[in-house]
């Protein structure tokens, strides 16, 4: 919304950016920074999560999103015009919290009332906007309790509705089911991704729970160190992390260094540290000498050699542990140096059981293996 | 809370002594206000319980010096006078310690507690001594009012000690306010401006119902202050601004009359009426608020 209350985006086409950083720096003191260089463009209608551990810079950047913080250089764009100079409530962006901030002397329907009121819309519109707003999470027979009456679940899906009744269309979401347990957690995931799918709506999430990003997403942008470390698909992401930092905090992980020996036709051959030879696929090393950590999820790893490629090279393990989790067996083993090394693999009728103490053999598809920066 | 069965002898004996303790403290604390009322009802113009008050005669009570105070011109225009310095000065306060106190919430405040300290003092330095600065203070305020600015000398009188009483309300009202704000959500007005309410709206609407309690607290208390000062006004105020402590204080060097033990006993009424209201409105607001269930 423009400061005038027109939709800055009455005619936008989707595939232009509609939030845009431009080179956006952030400093709360004037020497460290919290958010280096972020340079970020998201269409219209887009699910992007924001990820990343704590102290990442990705709260500082939705809190710079809304207006709450200003950036200390750079550009910030809503629907092509540069916001920096508007106020957080002259932005018309919806925003779901973490711990709720519903307010805690009106009713339910006197919550989402409230966007409506500042907004001068007449009484009978606001009623029905309200109602229609309840009705998208299912909560219309709260509309008369107050949020301590309520539960933390319904608490969230009010915040939501609140978020979503003034039609904003860019909605901020700042961990906002932190605080819930899991099922919870995974119920009003769906419930969130399919609103804003069908509301059209553009969301910015932002979360440290990688299944939470990884399952709603449409993009997800993985923050450290006050960079983008990388933004790509969730599938992208998970299989073809482009550092070794994407690779260790999305999903589990088996990380083996070395040097690079080798490239030859697209494949590394890395000689790890322990001395042993393997293939994997250079992606940031592009000459032999370089030290590299290769990268390997754990359920791409095959246990049976007959299945690898002709001339593949392969290591010897052996078997610390073996959890069973029910659908998977995860399986610790001793390869070339570290114990940490994991394998999963799926609970099929003829899937072996391995016992500690046994040796076995372990390779991977050249492709499934990672040469990322050291 | 019953003594439970396995109390031990010493155990029993503190159960009991601790409520004797207790009562002693509460009478020592509420006998000098008790004993005034009886005698307020005296219908000797003297101080002391007459033989025929302690025999409980009916004759020796009367209503007379409740008729002294409400038929006496100079006690009807001081109570006059402290109900008109009293809610001004109650209302400078409560404004303007409630902006302060949420000025000084902010967490990019510098020097907060050296604004903090210089904003309470008046409640800590000795009351002689603020007085003194301000008679020195508001006479010359006083004089350019009147003089430069042509003002009445009444009106100037009543600004010059409902600024003092002002000044002395604020520390109350800073102390409560913050102490209400600490349990304040700062994401309720990220929240309520995000939603599109400009700050004022934001305030009076979101953050003013939350800190509510808090403010009526200080706003009584401020009330309070201003209610029973004699010092500050009788440096600072002239016989136009003649309020009731200050009455109560000349009827007792000059006059020694009984009426004032009627006022005293009026007073004490009153006091214990706006605490009750007070109590019950704050209470309103906490559960408004959220804080205790509905």
């Amino acid at each position: 919304m423009s400061p005038t209350g027109e939709p800055l985006l009455a005619d936008t086409k989707s595939d232009t950016a509609f939030v845009e950083f431009e080179r956006v720096q952030k400093s709360y003191d004037g020497v460290n920074l919290v958010v280096k260089d972020l340079n970020l463009s998201m269409p219209q209608g887009e699910f992007l999560t924001m990820l990343g551990p704590s102290g990442s810079g990705k709260t500082t950047c939705l809190m710079m999103l809304a207006g709450f913080e200003t950036a200390t250089h750079g550009d910030i764009r809503l629907g092509g015009v540069s916001i920096n100079n508007i106020p957080p409530h002259k932005r018309g962006i919806g925003m779901v919290f973490q711990n709720y901030a519903l307010f805690p002397h009106m009713t339910v329907a006197e919550n989402l009332s409230f966007p409506l009121e500042v907004r001068k819309i007449g009484k009978s519109e606001r009623e029905e906007k309200v109602m229609r707003a309840l009705g998208m999470v299912q909560m219309q027979d709260f509309a008369g309790r107050r949020p301590s009456q309520l539960s933390g679940g319904q608490q969230q899906r009010i915040a939501l509705s609140r978020a979503l009744v003034f039609e904003p269309e860019l909605v901020l979401m700042d961990e906002p089911l932190g605080a819930l347990d899991k099922q919870l957690r995974e119920t009003l995931q769906f419930e969130i991704t399919n609103l804003a799918h069908q509301l059209g709506i553009t969301t910015v999430y932002v979360t440290h729970d990688q299944t939470e990003a990884l399952t709603m997403s449409d993009r997800v942008a993985v923050f450290d160190d006050g960079r983008i470390q990388q933004l790509a698909p969730p599938d992208k992401l998970y299989e073809e992390p482009e550092n070794s930092f994407v690779a260790q905090f999305i999903g589990e992980n088996n990380t083996l260094e070395g040097v690079v020996k080798e490239i030859n036709n697209g494949v590394a051959l890395i000689q790890l540290d322990g001395g042993d030879l393997i293939d994997a696929k250079p992606v940031n090393v592009t000459k032999p000498g370089e030290r590299t950590r290769v990268s390997i999820r754990p359920e791409r790893v095959e246990m049976d050699p007959s299945r690898l490629q002709e001339g593949a090279h392969t290591l010897k393990a052996e078997v610390l542990e073996f959890v069973y989790m029910g659908d998977i067996f995860r399986t610790r083993l001793r390869v070339a140096g570290t114990d940490e090394f994991i394998i999963k693999t799926r609970n099929a009728p003829d899937q072996v059981r391995l016992k500690p103490g046994e040796q076995i053999e372990i390779g991977w598809m050249a492709e499934d293996c990672r040469a990322l920066d050291a | 809370m019953g003594l439970p069965p396995y109390a031990t002898i010493p155990q029993r004996i503190w159960y009991y002594a601790f409520r004797v303790i207790c009562a002693l403290i509460f009478i020592f604390l509420i006998t000098p206000i008790l004993v005034i009322i009886p005698l307020s009802f005296n219908a000797q113009d003297f101080f002391t319980y007459t033989p025929g008050m302690l025999r409980l005669d009916p004759d020796a009570y009367s209503l007379k010096h409740y008729q002294d105070f409400f038929s006496n011109n100079e006690w009807q225009r001081s109570l006059k006078n402290s109900l008109i310095i009293a809610p001004i000065a109650t209302i400078i306060s409560v404004s303007l310690g409630t902006l302060a106190a949420i000025g000084l919430s902010q967490s990019h405040v510098p020097f907060k507690g050296t604004i903090m300290a210089i904003l309470i003092s008046p409640m800590i330095v000795p009351l002689i001594i603020s007085a003194t600065g301000m008679f020195f203070f508001y006479s010359d305020l006083g004089n350019f009012m009147e003089n430069t600015l042509g003002m009445g000398k009444n009106f100037v009188g009543y600004v010059k000690v409902v600024l003092a009483h002002a000044v002395l309300g604020i520390p109350f009202v800073i102390i409560t306010v913050t102490a209400t704000l600490v349990g304040f959500d700062r994401s309720l007005t990220r929240a309520a401006a995000n939603m599109g309410a400009d700050p004022v709206t934001t305030f009076f609407r979101i953050q003013m119902p939350l800190i509510l309690p808090g403010v009526i607290s200080g706003g009584l208390f401020a009330f309070i202050t201003s209610f029973d000062e004699v010092v500050v006004v009788l440096f600072v105020g002239s016989a136009g601004q003649k309020t009731l402590p200050w009455q109560m204080f000349t009827g007792l060097r000059e006059q020694i009359s009984p009426t004032i033990l009627a006022v005293a006993t009026i007073l004490v009424v009153v006091s214990i009426a706006l605490l009750t209201v007070v109590e019950l409105l704050r209470r309103r607001s906490e559960r408004l608020r959220g804080m205790s269930p509905t």
